[in-house]
């Protein structure tokens, strides 16, 4: 039995997500990030329950498990009620908390993420918020999205929106007292130790490569240099 | 009732879906991108039905994008769930219904896993309390705000002033139906229809006058895949599963999209606009896009509310080819008067 195949099965979503895996390869089959990118979570599933530990390290430290969705489609069609989906969860947070996921490009990117979606949690109690949704960062939002950006509350006023108000309504300015309350499970609950670990292995890595923090994280939301995808 | 058969398999994917009093908590995307469809959603239940849908400003996010993005902890996600089911039970109320499908998502993953692992449960208690000194019932009804529509669909339909017919021809619209990947497929017994024969929108589709389109990927997800749209780097992800869903419904000649998630309407707005940049090349017909709605504002347009009034000029592609089809009267130039 390896070592860490048992801190995988500490967490609820693994116990849940792996049963006997037959490898028949449905969830593959049906799984929108096996046809983009080199995936295969039959194969991950057939690692982990193999229990071998150096193979489940290089798992770890590997760029597949960061190309899930997590749209979670692999646990309808399942034949035997594994759930591919939440075994990649399992295996992110572990490779977060063992510091492996700075061995990977895709890993990487949970500095980023962590910046701009815990950052819109602790600051305004919101996932996304309209006033760090920058145009610049999606120019996929089209011309609307740049006359919205252009005409923020204006168009938030139009349309009934009470941003950054007081009272209930849609984004409407959430109490101080909310956010600290926020901060607070953030801090009991291993969140913040978790952000703090990923900055202090980010920002090594930054000086590694020579980045300044802020064009780290220019570079590991922008670019990729590994062929990741299927051709 | 004794079911057999196919009637006993459908039977098992019914929700008894209540009435009235309602915990409502809102949606980070569905705020950010369709902010009117909540006030529409809202309008119809409050002040044109006159049902009991209560809000508190102290509600905030789930956290359920963070956590899919793998950026919270569980045990972090649960005691923020915790905390919403505080307020409700404060508040008084036993029914809890959410805007969006990821946190429908997110309540039901948590309630299923304390089901499982009641240690869990007792875990998240000790820890809100330690982080809030709040303490919580679990709501004995979890709905997702499009369950609430279904019900009400008749009703709706009763009060139309437009239906969901090509006015010229006397055709129902050809309508494709996307539903949220985390409404039904992580539990299929929580949404109406299941997973694989989902109902909740084809129900509101029929009861409107359209018709339903099938075609191959009708399930595919819409490709946001939260870290591969919300890092940059990894967008083609996003793109390339739209593309592959506008590939296979352009055969069956769309006049609409009716989607139930927040997130879904968006992706499959924009990179519409995105592949029409890139490659030129459009879905719907006269070389412009098929129009994509949130079951909010087809219910508004049916029960007669103003296009601009229902944020359909906050969309990439243009919405005008529906509304002329339906025989909607609506002032061009008020579309961007602010």
């Amino acid at each position: 039995m390896g070592k860490l195949f048992d801190k995988l099965m500490e967490d609820y979503r693994f116990k849940e997500g792996l049963n006997a895996c037959i490898n028949c390869g449905t969830c593959t089959a049906i799984c929108p990030a096996a046809e983009f990118y080199k995936y295969d979570p039959r194969s991950i599933t057939n690692t982990v329950q193999n229990k071998d530990d150096a193979e489940i390290e290089a798992l770890l430290k590997s760029e597949t498990i960061w190309y899930c969705g997590e749209c979670m489609s692999c646990i309808t069609r399942c034949p035997r009620n594994n759930a591919p989906g939440l075994i990649i969860m399992a295996l992110r947070n572990l490779s977060q908390e063992l510091g492996f996921f700075i061995d990977a490009e895709k890993g990487r990117q949970q500095y980023v993420l962590n910046k701009v979606l815990c950052g819109n949690i602790l600051n305004f109690g919101y996932c996304v918020y309209p006033r760090t949704f920058l145009y610049k960062d999606h120019p996929e939002s089209g011309t609307t999205g740049k006359w919205i950006e252009d005409n923020l509350e204006a168009i938030h006023n139009r349309l009934g929106s009470n941003l950054d108000g007081s009272g209930v309504g849609i984004l409407r300015k959430i109490p101080q007292e909310d956010l600290d309350e926020l901060k607070t499970i953030f801090d009991v609950t291993g969140a913040t130790a978790r952000l703090d670990l990923i900055e202090k292995l980010s920002l090594k890595k930054a000086d590694e490569l020579g980045f300044t923090q802020e064009e780290y994280i220019e570079h590991i939301f922008t670019i990729t240099e590994i062929d990741h995808y299927q051709h | 009732m004794i079911f057999n058969g196919k009637q006993r398999i459908w039977s098992e994917y019914q929700k008894e879906i209540p009435d009235d009093h309602y915990f409502y908590v809102r949606s980070c995307i569905r705020q950010n991108f369709f902010p009117a469809s909540e006030k529409t959603f809202l309008d119809i239940v409050q002040n044109r039905l006159g049902l009991d849908f209560f809000e508190t400003e102290h509600h905030t996010t789930c956290g359920g994008i963070a956590y899919h993005s793998d950026s919270i902890p569980q045990e972090t996600l649960m005691t923020i769930v915790a905390r919403q089911f505080a307020l409700m039970t404060d508040a008084g109320y036993k029914n809890y219904v959410a805007s969006c499908i990821t946190s429908f998502g997110i309540y039901t993953e948590t309630l299923e896993t304390w089901r499982h692992y009641p240690e869990l449960e007792t875990k998240v208690r000790e820890s809100l309390w330690k982080a809030t000194k709040r303490e919580f019932n679990k709501p004995e009804y979890l709905a997702h705000a499009s369950d609430v529509i279904y019900k009400l669909r008749d009703r709706i339909a009763t009060a139309s002033v437009n239906r969901l017919v090509n006015k010229k021809t006397g055709e129902p619209l050809k309508v494709v139906e996307h539903i949220g990947c985390h409404y039904s497929k992580m539990f299929p017994s929580k949404g109406v229809g299941g997973a694989e024969y989902p109902y909740v929108l084809t129900g509101m589709i029929e009861a409107w006058g359209g018709e339903i389109i099938d075609y191959p990927e009708r399930r595919h997800c819409c490709g946001f895949g939260f870290r591969q749209y919300l890092v940059k780097a990894n967008r083609g992800y996003s793109l390339s599963n739209t593309h592959k869903k506008f590939e296979s419904m352009k055969p069956f000649k769309p006049d609409m999209i009716i989607t139930n998630c927040p997130g879904c309407p968006y992706f499959l707005d924009r990179w519409q606009y995105v592949i029409s940049e890139m490659e030129g090349k459009t879905y719907g017909e006269n070389s412009q896009g098929i129009p994509v709605f949130t079951y909010e504002e087809v219910a508004g347009l049916v029960l007669g509310y103003d296009p601009w009034d229902l944020g359909l000029q906050i969309h990439q592609t243009g919405v005008e080819p529906l509304l002329d089809k339906m025989g909607i009267i609506y002032n061009k130039a008020d579309k961007y008067k602010l």
